[in-house]
């Protein structure tokens, strides 16, 4: 299945990306993804560990089950305001 | 009203968080209340050259739009404004506001502060500290 990974903040800085299409086994979690994307882009495995995961714009386990064309977002400690 | 719930990278600037305030205030409104948030020179000891605020900006707005009603079903008004700016933002410059008007100030007050400690804690906004030595994505 294809899933959308959209990056922000420090996560865009240390990918140098917007996002990307990623192909991944049916089922599969954003830890799953946490660990693929840890070893694509090594800046970016210090930085996802504290991160929270939102799947089609709500916060969700790091092991729900994800869906074809779910939109993925990593979320660093967040600081608004 | 339907609550005013935004991300922009237009200045937040008098002009603006007046045209708010006048958006959220309605002939029952006896208090509203006004919070902005500020870009100041200092922090954890360093000295801020300038801000960076990034969003990601469609969850923000659906999270900034469950705050005010949650705002609207405990404090029974409607009269909400929550927008917050993101790009680079300069000492003194307003980078977020939140306006809450209600028959009476207690009510306006207290859910003002809830709006933008809630807002701090669950909305998917971030802020770079571009520091004389350096700079780095900060928390809170």
């Amino acid at each position: 299945m294809q899933v959308r990974i959209r990056y922000f903040a420090g996560l865009r800085e240390a990918t140098k990306i917007e996002g990307e299409t990623l192909d991944l086994p049916d089922g599969a979690t954003a830890a799953d993804v946490r660990a693929l994307l840890g070893e694509r882009y090594p800046a970016l495995a210090r930085l996802l560990p504290p991160c929270a995961v939102a799947v089609n714009r709500a916060y969700v386990a790091a092991d729900a089950p994800m869906h074809a064309d779910d939109e993925l977002v990593f979320i660093p400690p967040v600081g608004g305001g | 009203m339907a609550a005013v719930v935004k991300i922009t990278r237009d200045p937040l600037d008098d002009a603006a968080v007046r045209a708010l305030v006048g958006e959220a205030t309605h002939a029952s409104d006896g208090g509203v209340v006004t919070f902005e948030g500020v870009v100041r020179d200092h922090a954890r000891g360093k000295r801020i050259r300038y801000l960076e605020y990034d969003a990601y900006p469609e969850m923000a707005e659906e999270r900034m739009a469950a705050i005010a009603a949650e705002v609207e079903q405990r404090w029974q008004t409607d009269h909400v404004a929550i927008v917050h700016r993101i790009g680079r933002l300069e000492i003194g410059e307003c980078s977020v506001v939140v306006i809450v008007a209600c028959p009476h100030r207690a009510e306006a007050f207290e859910a003002c502060r809830y709006a933008i400690d809630t807002l701090k804690t669950t909305v998917p906004i971030w802020k770079k500290e571009v520091a004389e030595d350096g700079e780095e994505w900060v928390e809170g």
